[in-house]
């Protein structure tokens, strides 16, 4: 088949690879027939993710048709039409039964190596490096995904693959996002970054009763998604953010706070450059100053959100600020498994059509290209699907 | 001869300790779990044989005997003379704290003879001898809790060898 593989950094090249089989019993296999890009994916491209090696099958967003299915998997059938979410889950397991599914003990095999870094590991994640259990990922013709009947998703007929993709991963994790905001009514909501995650972030934050959102960005196209999501809008580059935001809510501060960037932040001035000089000779893993402008920005008692995804170790967390406000903060990988039925729900009613986001559809064998013009923002790239099996 | 060394782990597992005594009394059951042990065979007078693979397609075996054996509670053993390594263990099984199942401890000892087996043991338990007791009782809960036990093996890359 084919498949994406990272070739190191900012390199990933489509390559001929063996099929992949059922190896556990709980097992199936399933024809990708959609497959996207994650912003995560960049921290990958970008080298910044340790344990990623070399023929590594990236893809964790990503949808198909059940081919094969092994000897214990009873719920699922082949033919099926599912989403798969991208944490893997035994359903078994302490965290499992609390539906704390990103957290599975059982996921993954390469546990030890997380443990030196984190103390404890997540769960297994697809396409996301060694240390998080080293599976093949999704940007593929074909993946094996473990524990089927407890992952994949069944999705009903008279939905389009773009209506019901995201439910793998981004739509999630923006609704958990926004859900770990705490949010009561007359809530202001203030969220950094207006990538994929936050757009989804926005919507669902005015699903959960917020009164107003407010998303910051630099870029042009992705602020103007977040406004016709029906948020205010801050350019970084043109405003002071920490004052507008006071300005805006009354002198009081956004109720929540939201970091929808994660570990490649863009910083400005002296701040920027000190975070840049040590991301890159790797004294500093991740570049944090969304999450310190949000923990300055938030009111007092607030609550702090961060779906953006962090590696390593971050400096100069103002720890001061968070502990004399008495913030909460609120963060972890998607249970991407409790959110299938109650989202699916809100887009069979209408209620958000999630292929609002997708502005670029790419045969597999372009994901090259993808991962450049993403990265790099061109051609107003917010999200970017792959369709296996489309190009002459 | 050098000094014992001792390893010591716990996991929690969502069973009972009647379940996991159970499993773990059937000594030939040991190998679905363990990275290293390739077989357990137990004969007619309680002993078994134990053989373990080693690097270079070796193999280190030895004679065990139970030591203490209390239902759901702990199973002991120890090598018998003419081990190639001498070595015992334990493993015990006790409730957890909030209904969250069962904490299992094992505890391993072995001597590291110099010479040629003692290299092999050295590499047979790794640099972090710790971690590879650690990891088998991961695998151990894999397959109580779920029925099998995670891998990336067989899977397809596009490495280049």
């Amino acid at each position: 088949m084919k498949a994406v593989c990272w070739q190191g950094a900012n390199k990933v090249e489509v390559e001929t690879v063996p099929d992949p089989k059922i190896i556990n019993p709980g097992d199936a296999v399933i024809r990708i027939t959609s497959t996207a890009i994650c912003g995560s994916d960049l921290h990958l491209y970008d080298g910044f993710i340790p344990t990623m090696e070399q023929g590594d099958i990236l893809g964790h967003e990503f949808m198909g048709e059940v081919v094969e299915v092994g000897s214990e998997v009873k719920r699922i059938k082949v033919g099926d039409r599912v989403v798969n979410p991208f944490p893997i889950a035994c359903g078994h397991c302490f965290f499992c039964k609390q539906t704390l599914t990103s957290l599975c003990d059982n996921t993954n095999p390469n546990a030890f190596m997380a443990e030196a870094l984190m103390g404890y590991s997540p769960s297994g994640i697809f396409g996301y490096s060694h240390m998080l259990g080293g599976y093949a990922g999704g940007q593929a013709e074909y993946a094996r995904v473990p524990h089927a009947d407890v992952g994949l998703y069944k999705i009903p007929n008279g939905l389009t693959d773009e209506q019901v993709l995201f439910l793998s991963d981004i739509f999630p994790t923006g609704y958990m996002a926004a859900e770990n905001c705490d949010i009561k009514p007359g809530h202001v909501v203030a969220i950094w970054g207006c990538g994929p995650v936050a757009q989804f972030a926005i919507r669902s934050a005015f699903l959960l009763g917020a009164e107003r959102v407010i998303a910051i960005d630099r870029v042009p196209e992705r602020l103007q998604m977040a406004k016709d999501g029906g948020a205010e809008v801050l350019d970084f580059e043109q405003v002071d953010v920490g004052e507008a935001l006071k300005e805006m809510t009354g002198g009081r501060g956004p109720d929540a706070v939201m970091d929808a960037v994660g570990m490649e932040a863009h910083g400005m001035g002296l701040e920027g450059l000190y975070d840049k000089a040590k991301q890159a000779v790797r004294l500093e893993t991740d570049r944090p100053p969304a999450l310190r402008q949000a923990i300055l920005a938030c009111r007092k008692g607030g609550t702090v959100s961060v779906p953006g995804v962090y590696g390593g170790f971050v400096d100069k967390i103002p720890l001061g600020a968070f502990m004399n406000k008495a913030l909460t903060m609120k963060t972890g990988q998607t249970h991407v498994h409790r959110y299938f039925a109650p989202l699916l729900e809100h887009i069979q009613n209408g209620d958000i059509d999630p292929s609002f986001v997708i502005t670029h559809r790419l045969p597999l064998e372009q994901a090259p290209q993808g991962y450049e013009i993403f990265k790099h923002k061109k051609d107003h790239c917010i999200k970017i699907v792959l369709k296996p099996g489309q190009s002459t | 001869m050098a000094q014992p060394i001792k390893v010591e782990r716990t996991v929690t597992i969502e069973k009972s300790a009647e379940d996991l005594y159970r499993f773990w009394h059937t000594l030939e059951n040991l190998p679905h779990f363990t990275r290293h042990l390739k077989s357990v065979k137990v004969y007619d007078d309680g002993r078994s044989h134990w053989v373990t693979s080693a690097p270079m397609g070796n193999s280190v075996e030895w004679d065990a005997r139970i030591t203490e054996d209390r239902p759901n509670e702990v199973i002991a053993w120890t090598s018998v003379e003419g081990a190639d390594i001498a070595n015992s263990g334990s493993v015990r099984f006790q409730p957890a704290p909030g209904d969250r199942g069962t904490e299992v401890k094992v505890i391993t000892t072995y001597d590291a003879p110099a010479g040629v087996v003692g290299d092999a043991i050295a590499k047979l338990f790794g640099e972090n001898p710790k971690q590879q007791i650690g990891d088998d009782l991961a695998r151990f809960k894999m397959l109580m809790e779920t029925g099998e036990i995670a891998t990336n093996e067989g899977q397809p890359s596009g490495r280049r060898s």
